[in-house]
C-alpha cells in the first residue's frame, strides 16, 4: 500500500488553515462591500421619474424654499408630496408647453396624481417623523444632502440604522437654530452651539438610543 | 454523507432561504400616498365624499375662514396682532408668496422673472386701501393667475401672512423718524457706506 499523504501535504497542511482564514476574510470584506456599494445603498442613483423634476433648478435656481412643495414636513409625519395644483400654479403660465410637463397638465386635467417614485424608503417597522426631527434642529441638509445641486433626485445616505445611531448618539454635531433648518449648507460641528441647544430643546440624549424610539 | 448530515444541511438552506423574505419591511398598511389595488383609480388615500366634514374642518367662523363678515372683506383681524404673529407672516410669506412677489411685495420674484406675468405691487392705492380680509380672501381663493393656498397656507398663517403685506406696505413709506430710536442709528449706518 502507498503512502496515503505523500511529502506534499506537508506544506498543504498550513497553507490551507491560511487558505481558510483568506477566504473568511474576503467573504466577510465582500459582503460588507456589497452592502455599502452604491448598487445596494442607492446612494447617489438617481431614482427614474415620470418627470425629470430638478431640484437644483427649483432651489437653488429659483431660490423656492423647501416648504413650498412640502408643506407637512413641520407639522406631520410625512413631509407630502405636492399636488399636482402646485405644479400647476407656477406651470400654468411658464413652460406651459413644454413636452417634459405633459405629464402634470394630463393629471391636472383628469385628476389622476402624478406617479412619483419613492427615493427614500424606509421599512415598515421604522417609525420616523419629519416634524420632531425640524422642530428639534435637525437641517434638511443633514439628511437629504445637497438637494440643491441636484438635478435628479437621489439619496445621499444610506438610511441605515447604524446611521440613524450615529445622529442619536451624538445629535449635537448635526443640530442648527431654527431659522437654518431649510438652509442648504453643511452643518459645521460646534460643541458650545450643539450643548446650547440640546439644552434649549431639551432634548434627553440618554432615551434617544432606546429601541422604542423608532420600532413602535 | 449520510442521510441525518443531509437533512440537516437542507433544513440550514431552507432556513436561509425563509429569513430572506421581507414581511416585517413590507406589512399590510398604507403609508401616506402609497398606491393600492383595492380601489379601482389605484390609490389608497380616499376622497371625502360629498357633502360630509371631517372632524376639525368645520368652518363656522366665517371671518378667521374668508375674510368676511356677511359676504363682504372687512378690515379686521379675528385676533390681537402681535409682533410674533408679523414675524411668522413673514416666514410664510417668503416660504409662499415672495416667489411672484418678491421679497418687498414688489411684484418681481424670481418666478416672475422667469417669465410669469407680474402681480401688482402691494404700493398700489388700491392695495392700500384693501381691507386685510382681502388678503385672507385672495390667499384662501385666489385672484387672476394666482391659484388658491388654501391647501398650502393654514387659515390662521393667511392672517399672519396679512398682517406682514401691511409691513410691507408701511415700510414703503416709513420715515426715519417712524423707527424706535435705538433702530435709527442702525438703519443710517446701513445707508451710509
Amino acid at each position: 500500500m502507498p503512502q496515503l499523504f505523500q511529502r506534499y501535504t506537508n506544506t498543504l497542511a498550513p497553507a490551507s488553515i491560511v487558505a481558510v482564514f483568506i477566504a473568511l476574510s474576503a467573504a466577510v470584506w465582500g459582503m460588507h462591500a456589497i452592502i455599502f456599494s452604491p448598487y445596494a445603498t442607492e446612494v447617489g442613483q438617481p431614482v427614474s421619474q415620470v418627470v425629470p423634476f430638478s431640484h437644483q433648478h427649483h432651489v437653488s435656481g429659483l431660490g423656492i424654499d423647501c416648504r413650498y412643495c412640502h408643506t407637512g414636513v413641520e407639522t406631520s409625519a410625512f413631509a407630502g408630496l405636492p399636488a399636482t395644483e402646485t405644479c400647476m400654479t407656477c406651470h400654468s403660465q411658464i413652460w406651459r408647453d413644454a413636452p417634459m410637463l405633459e405629464p402634470v397638465r394630463q393629471s391636472w386635467a383628469t385628476g389622476q396624481p402624478l406617479h412619483w417614485n419613492r427615493v427614500h424608503n424606509l421599512p415598515d417597522y421604522v417609525y420616523f417623523d419629519h416634524s420632531i426631527h425640524i422642530q428639534k434642529g435637525v437641517g434638511c441638509i443633514s439628511c437629504h444632502g445637497h438637494v440643491d445641486r441636484m438635478p435628479l433626485m437621489a439619496k445621499s445616505e444610506t438610511l441605515y440604522m447604524r446611521w440613524c445611531l450615529d445622529c442619536h448618539k451624538a445629535p449635537e454635531v448635526h443640530l442648527r437654530p431654527a431659522n437654518e433648518v431649510f438652509v442648504m449648507k453643511e452643518t459645521v460641528p460646534d460643541e458650545k452651539r450643539g450643548a446650547a441647544l440640546l439644552r434649549a430643546e431639551e432634548i434627553d440624549k440618554t432615551h434617544l438610543q432606546d429601541c422604542s424610539v423608532c420600532h413602535r | 454523507m449520510n442521510v441525518g448530515t443531509a437533512t440537516l444541511c437542507l433544513a440550514a438552506l431552507a432556513v436561509c432561504c425563509v429569513a430572506c423574505r421581507r414581511d416585517m419591511g413590507h406589512q399590510a398598511y398604507h403609508r401616506p400616498l402609497d398606491k393600492s389595488s383595492f380601489f379601482p383609480d389605484g390609490m389608497s388615500a380616499r376622497r371625502l365624499p360629498a357633502h360630509t366634514v371631517a372632524r376639525g374642518q368645520l368652518q363656522e367662523d366665517e371671518l378667521f375662514y374668508t375674510g368676511h363678515i356677511d359676504g363682504k372683506a372687512v378690515d379686521l383681524f379675528p385676533m390681537p396682532v402681535t409682533r410674533e404673529m408679523i414675524e411668522r407672516g413673514q416666514q410664510r410669506f417668503d416660504i409662499y408668496c415672495a416667489v411672484c412677489h418678491g421679497r418687498t411685495g414688489q411684484g418681481n420674484g424670481m418666478v416672475v422673472r422667469r417669465g410669469f406675468p407680474a402681480p401688482p405691487s402691494y404700493d398700489l392705492d388700491r392695495l392700500r386701501a384693501a381691507p386685510a380680509g382681502h388678503f385672507v380672501e385672495v390667499i384662501t381663493n385666489g385672484y387672476g393667475l394666482m391659484y388658491s393656498y388654501a391647501s398650502r397656507v393654514e387659515p390662521a398663517d393667511r392672517w399672519a401672512i396679512a398682517a406682514y403685506i401691511r409691513v410691507l406696505q408701511i415700510s414703503r413709506t416709513a420715515a426715519l423718524k417712524d423707527a424706535p430710536p435705538d433702530e435709527r442709528a442702525k438703519l443710517q449706518q446701513e445707508v451710509a457706506p
